[in-house]
């Protein structure tokens, strides 16, 4: 009783740290890979490799003046930056990033590297991300300011759309493992195939449902707010969108919900579509770390590379090319699994 | 539950908060927070569809109600954007003070005959295996269940189809 409530608080501590960490460096990371593409250096100055500059702004942004506007709805102005960042960090807890440990020996019985499997954990991970939302929505409408207004509203709209095709690219991958527990998706994923009879690939379901994981990375990215749909901060028609009124910590915590949600998008994508945490051999959780910062590098990949869309273009995007694909999708998957 | 004794201690603070808030939601003289309580009582009754072993309803109410359909409520609220004196809720119309006593009375006596009338179980009806997993219910939505489900979906979309016909209108 005991050690399984001492376990559970350990996993809890080390997710949470690890996210909070994760979600600070994503910060040097996303600068220095920029930087790369746009060659130029990015941070130097605060430590080897400006390696100290999360821990440096954290510092600045907590000693910042927190300013709060006369005319703010005092009470969710304050509310709205941690209606944000509590989804972003609890929607980790269903997603295993390892297989089973025992600590080098440590623990009597192996343990599952997973805070909680539920059996409903798919449908867990998209209920409380789409709660992120709210966050946003109240801070653009708290802040009493026309820019933060239109921010807050055109999230709503954007997630609300691609929140739909995003579940619609899901279901192949949830037909192909009969269920919606997210260590039961791993496990349907492990072992190899061979692809024409010579060439090994491992029984990824992005193999089988590349469409779907296509799709499901599309989404992930406006679902984020993320370029090219980083359309509620366009800082050309909206000054920063939703933030503008924001400082200090509060602003800060809007750009941890930001960086966690990243975070839990890829390590989504990582166990849906890159067979979680397996591989062919060494420790699984730094399997599950690679994928998850392989994917986040194509985040970053993506805001240096493309232009953010126009409102209406991203309103017919997600409407009328990404919803149909994705019902394509499914409907084909369902078709060929009751055939074959 | 894991935990002996937890669950009346959750129930009680979860039913407390749901009944507390769905008060607040009438009382409420700002439709914004009007709203908000709303979203806490749906969310205090997903935390009562866990406490009753019912996974897959709690995802649904949080996805469906929490998630989606509270969110196009707060648009329409902040498009409206109606100031804060604009809902008085305490109306001095004398007619409506006594029709909402007739009614409050007739609401009241309903549930205490419904109350009065139902007789305790014996012992608790124990749980089939398996109950309320997501494989159980759709089992029972595609079988038993299936007729009810689909004509529930043809009239979601006379709804959908209607809305768009009238906004088409207003449009020209």
């Amino acid at each position: 009783m005991l050690e399984t409530l001492i376990i559970m608080v350990v996993k809890i501590g080390v997710v949470f740290g690890v996210l909070l960490l994760v979600a600070a460096y994503m910060t040097w990371i996303e600068r220095k890979v920029i930087a790369a593409i746009q060659v130029r250096w990015g941070p130097t100055r605060v430590g080897p490799f400006g390696l100290l500059q999360p821990i440096a702004d954290g510092i600045k942004l907590f000693f910042k003046e927190d300013l709060i506007p006369n005319q703010v709805d005092r009470t969710l102005f304050l509310l709205a930056p941690a209606l944000s960042v509590v989804p972003a960090m609890i929607a980790f807890a269903v997603i295993p990033f390892g297989g089973t440990t025992t600590l080098f020996g440590l623990l009597s019985k192996p343990v599952a590297l997973q805070i909680t499997d539920i059996d409903v954990g798919v449908l867990y991970v998209f209920g409380i991300t789409s709660l992120g939302v709210y966050g946003i929505v109240l801070a653009g409408w708290s802040s009493n300011n026309k820019y933060s207004l239109l921010g807050g509203l055109r999230s709503s709209a954007q997630m609300i759309s691609y929140e739909l095709s995003m579940g619609l690219a899901v279901v192949g991958v949830l037909i192909l493992s009969s269920s919606l527990r997210l260590s039961e998706i791993v496990h349907a994923q492990t072992g190899v195939s061979w692809w024409l009879g010579i060439i090994p690939l491992p029984k990824w379901f992005i193999f089988g449902q590349p469409l779907g994981f296509i799709i499901f990375f599309v989404c992930a990215l406006a679902e984020t707010n993320r370029a090219p749909f980083d359309l509620p901060e366009a800082e050309t028609e909206l000054v920063a969108g939703f933030h503008s009124e924001y400082s200090s910590m509060k602003f800060a915590m809007f750009f941890m919900a930001e960086y966690a949600n990243m975070a839990t998008a890829s390590a989504m994508a990582t166990t849906l579509f890159l067979g979680g945490p397996s591989g062919p051999f060494g420790p699984s959780p730094l399997w599950f770390v690679g994928k998850v910062f392989l994917l986040l590098f194509i985040f970053i990949w993506f805001r240096a590379s493309l232009p953010r869309f126009r409102y209406d273009q991203l309103m017919t995007f997600g409407w009328k090319r990404l919803l149909p694909l994705a019902l394509v999708n499914a409907v084909a998957t369902a078709i060929l699994v009751a055939v074959l | 539950m894991d935990i002996v004794g937890l669950e009346p201690i959750l129930f009680a603070g979860l039913a407390l908060v749901a009944a507390v808030s769905g008060l607040l939601v009438i009382v409420q003289r700002h439709a914004v927070y009007a709203a908000l309580f709303l979203i806490i009582t749906m969310g205090s009754l997903a935390g009562l569809y866990v406490l009753l072993e019912a996974h897959f309803v709690w995802a649904v109410q949080v996805l469906v109600y929490a998630g989606a359909i509270m969110v196009l409520f707060l648009f329409v609220i902040m498009l409206l954007n109606l100031p804060r004196e604009d809902v008085p809720w305490a109306p001095r119309d004398l007619r409506r003070i006594v029709l909402a006593a007739v009614l409050s009375v007739v609401l009241l006596i309903e549930l205490a005959l419904v109350i009065g009338l139902r007789t305790a179980p014996a012992k608790e009806p124990a749980l089939t295996a398996g109950f309320g997993t997501t494989e159980m219910v759709g089992r029972l939505l595609f079988t038993k269940f299936l007729f009810p489900f689909e004509i529930t979906s043809v009239i979601l979309l006379i709804a959908i189809v209607g809305a768009m016909v009238l906004a088409q209108k207003h449009f020209r």
